[in-house]
């Protein structure tokens, strides 16, 4: 201490400003620290010129802004600005989401919610969200029933409007089903397995009989009990809401299906959206994948020119449904009117049809089929297929299947730890239930 | 922060209130004598202050919070409503299973990534203390898988090792051999992830061994070599002593490490399980898991608060072994 004393007593004039400079950065960076704990301002704003700026949050990619759809509101109302939050993954978007609605801010005007999480949000956060059922120019008789029901809350409170949704179907391959003796045509193909998940499995193991060499049937076991079990009126949760997973026909009858499939090494052992997956794609490693419109594209672009002419796609055995989402306007925000009105207007059968025929996304507005962007469209990639037609006919279809809170962990606990034992470490089917079992009961435990 | 921002005050205030014309000078002398004695007194804490409120802010705070968090019942979905259950998210712990097994594997995967790593450091470290053409070359080539981000890094590994169409296993075809699933098997998996750590870690640990050697006086070779030593020998017997405190230093900083290894394994596998059969999921992938997934925020902050008690206890072992270290000196 004293050597700094002695110091100080000589400090210059310049040390001072040094010193001054120095305590002015600790007062900057103090200050800093409590605006980093503000609000994170991911909101909307007036801007000076009298505009008014929306955000919209969503996930992934919605092309909304791809499809122009954006640039053309804004031209139709001068006055508004639209800027899109976008978080690529899920995973993470939906937690944030939550954080933001439990803090009351940082929340954009409009918030995306995907369809196997937008029960917890319909039961447990529906107070935080405007009814959309109540609004002005929304007509429930322009979306599927079951779509709009989704969303609904127990109190018959809508918490979203449907953009897209995603009704499967079987794409396959020509040149494969043609050297294993199957039909190539896609109305007989889905002849052959019309009505029962079963007779896909059948035809797997005809395929496996003269399948070319190195191939597999299908993709995965896992798509398999994927497209089964939502092909169900009755899925995870009973109507009442209770979880009735381990006794529901869905589970218990697509799990043995996908047990049977993997018994008779119809699959390729792979993991959806891994990067083995894609690249089996590239090689051709399987014949048939179950698939919903939005992922038409995924293909095309895995499978690039090695499979151009070879693809195309039929119906699925049952109609069902993988995917789609909804929009929602958070109760607090800024500017709520205006918010609700470019949800409504983002969700009309005409916006949900251009956004098709832009990004492929499948109208849950079933007006939208007929409009000749939807009815008629084909998809040259899969060899022309009338993919309005068949996708539609799928939507129209799919039954009203009681969504719960769990839905979603539920369903990758099943496929990537209890399907993914068997199928792919050699695990019995019982063990593999049990493993899938045993953590959804940790998961679900209070 | 008061004392921060009076103090910015005084010293802002400092040139103006120096011996102005037609003030008593004794007076303004003392009072300048008096701000001497007060700034040397205080202003080190100023300057050492913002590390501390950031400390505070996004260390301490955290860090209680999450034991406060930990003995209660909280959801993400709303967070802020907190029900006491007191010890119970503890207790549950120690029968969970998939807190065990993901424990084990922190543990499994802390060896098989921190032993190897150490040992290729300090040869690769030896190496490069001799007089080499190119040595600055070789130095930062090996600070670059450091400087390579871990997200990169992991998918290039896990394209690697794919079990269809990854390079490793086709090279293992080449020359004869099965294809292993390494994602599927729980060593196999567990190798790949050290894999992955030790390569991006190595390289760091080689260039702090290389400083310590610099470090150590060229006289203890020199008559190390004149008592007929060989280089092998010097190795052992004058080298590996002096960095003594270093390796130890290391073996810390790596531990602490791989209990908190996350990124590798969340990456490899692309999912928060750590693999079909949780085969590597560490505690810190648990731990997201709990929180980010199933959104229980009190149990993932009793895993953490977990994780905090091991290494404290890991840092009391340090602590025992370098007083043991020095004492035997």
């Amino acid at each position: 201490m004293r050597t700094a004393r002695k110091r100080a007593h000589r400090t210059t004039g310049r040390a001072r400003r040094h010193r001054a400079a120095a305590c002015g950065l600790v007062a900057v960076l103090g200050a800093g620290l409590l605006a980093g704990c503000a609000e994170d301002g991911g909101g909307s704003s007036a801007d000076s010129g009298g505009r008014t700026t929306l955000s919209v949050g969503v996930f992934g990619v919605f092309g909304y802004k791809q499809a122009g759809l954006y640039d053309e509101y804004e031209k139709l109302h001068p006055d508004i600005r639209i800027k899109e939050n976008s978080t690529e993954r899920n995973e993470d978007y939906y937690p944030a989401l939550l954080n933001h609605l439990s803090a009351g801010s940082g929340l954009s005007d409009i918030q995306a919610v995907e369809v196997d999480n937008i029960s917890e949000i319909a039961q447990l956060h529906a107070d935080k969200f405007v009814d959309m059922a109540k609004v002005k120019g929304v007509d429930k008789a322009d979306w599927l029933g079951w779509k709009w029901n989704q969303a609904k809350a127990k109190s018959g409170q809508v918490v979203g409007l449907g953009t897209d949704i995603g009704p499967m179907g079987v794409c396959y391959r020509k040149d494969l089903f043609r050297k294993a003796g199957l039909p190539t045509e896609r109305e007989e193909v889905g002849k052959l397995w019309k009505g029962d998940w079963s007779k896909y499995v059948e035809a797997g193991e005809k395929y496996k009989k003269s399948a070319p060499k190195g191939t597999a049937f299908t993709d995965s076991a896992a798509g398999l009990f994927n497209g089964s079990v939502a092909g169900y009126p009755i899925k995870n949760y009973a109507a009442d809401g209770t979880l009735v997973y381990k006794k529901s026909r869905a589970v218990r009858e697509s799990w043995d299906l996908a047990m049977r499939a993997v018994d008779a090494g119809l699959t390729s052992k792979l993991k959806q959206f891994d990067k083995e997956w894609d690249q089996a794609y590239a090689n051709g490693a399987f014949a048939s994948v179950i698939c919903p419109p939005w992922m038409l594209g995924y293909i095309k672009e895995k499978a690039g020119d090695n499979g151009k002419g070879k693809w195309d796609v039929a119906a699925a055995p049952k109609p069902a449904n993988w995917g789609g989402s909804f929009l929602t306007v958070p109760r607090n925000g800024k500017h709520r009117e205006e918010a609700v009105e470019l949800a409504t207007w983002l969700t009309a059968p005409e916006q949900q049809a251009k956004l098709f025929r832009e990004q492929a996304s499948f109208p849950s507005a079933q007006a939208a089929y007929k409009l000749p962007e939807v009815g008629k469209a084909r998809h040259s990639y899969f060899g022309g297929a009338p993919i309005g037609k068949i996708f539609s006919a799928a939507a129209e279809g799919i039954p009203t299947t009681p969504l719960g809170p769990k839905d979603q962990i539920i369903k990758t606990t099943f496929t990537d730890i209890g399907i993914l034992q068997v199928e792919q470490q050699g695990k019995s089917p019982e063990e593999g239930w049990d493993a899938a079992t045993k953590k959804i009961d940790d998961v679900v435990d209070d | 922060m008061t004392s921060s921002t009076t103090d910015a005050a005084t010293a802002r205030r400092a040139p103006s209130s120096a011996p102005a014309p037609g003030a008593h000078p004794e007076r303004a002398g003392r009072r300048a004598r008096r701000r001497h004695r007060w700034d040397a007194k205080w202003s080190p804490y100023a300057f050492i202050a913002p590390f501390f409120l950031f400390f505070a802010a996004f260390g301490l705070f955290p860090l209680l919070y999450t034991g406060w968090a930990s003995l209660h019942k909280v959801s993400l979905h709303d967070p802020g409503h907190m029900e006491w259950v007191g010890l119970e998210n503890f207790s549950r712990l120690l029968e969970d299973d998939f807190f065990w097994n993901a424990l084990r594997n922190t543990f499994t995967i802390g060896v098989l990534s921190t032993v190897p790593q150490l040992v290729m450091a300090l040869g690769l470290a030896h190496l490069l203390h001799y007089r080499l053409r190119g040595s600055t070359f070789f130095r930062v080539a090996l600070l670059t898988p450091y400087a390579t981000s871990v997200a990169a890094a992991t998918l290039v590994f896990a394209m690697l090792f794919g079990r269809d169409y990854g390079m490793i296993n086709w090279g293992l075809e080449l020359v004869g051999f099965d294809h292993v699933d390494w994602e599927n098997g729980t060593w196999t998996s567990q190798l790949a992830v050290s894999a992955i750590v030790i390569w991006r870690w190595t390289g760091y640990n080689a260039l702090i061994y290389l400083a310590a050697m610099q470090a150590v006086p060229d006289d203890l070779y020199e008559s190390a070599a004149l008592d007929g030593a060989s280089r092998r020998q010097q190795f052992w017997h004058v080298t590996v002593p002096a960095l003594r405190p270093t390796i130890l230093f290391t073996v810390v900083v790596s531990t602490i490490g791989a209990t908190q290894l996350f990124g590798e394994p969340l990456l490899f596998g692309g999912s928060q399980t750590g693999g079909g059969s949780h085969q590597y999921q560490t505690l810190g992938l648990y731990l997201y898991e709990q929180g980010w997934f199933n959104f229980q925020l009190g149990r993932a902050s009793a895993i953490a608060w977990a994780m905090f008690l091991i290494l404290i206890v890991i840092g009391l072992v340090n602590w025992l072994i370098s007083r043991r270290l020095h004492t035997r000196r």
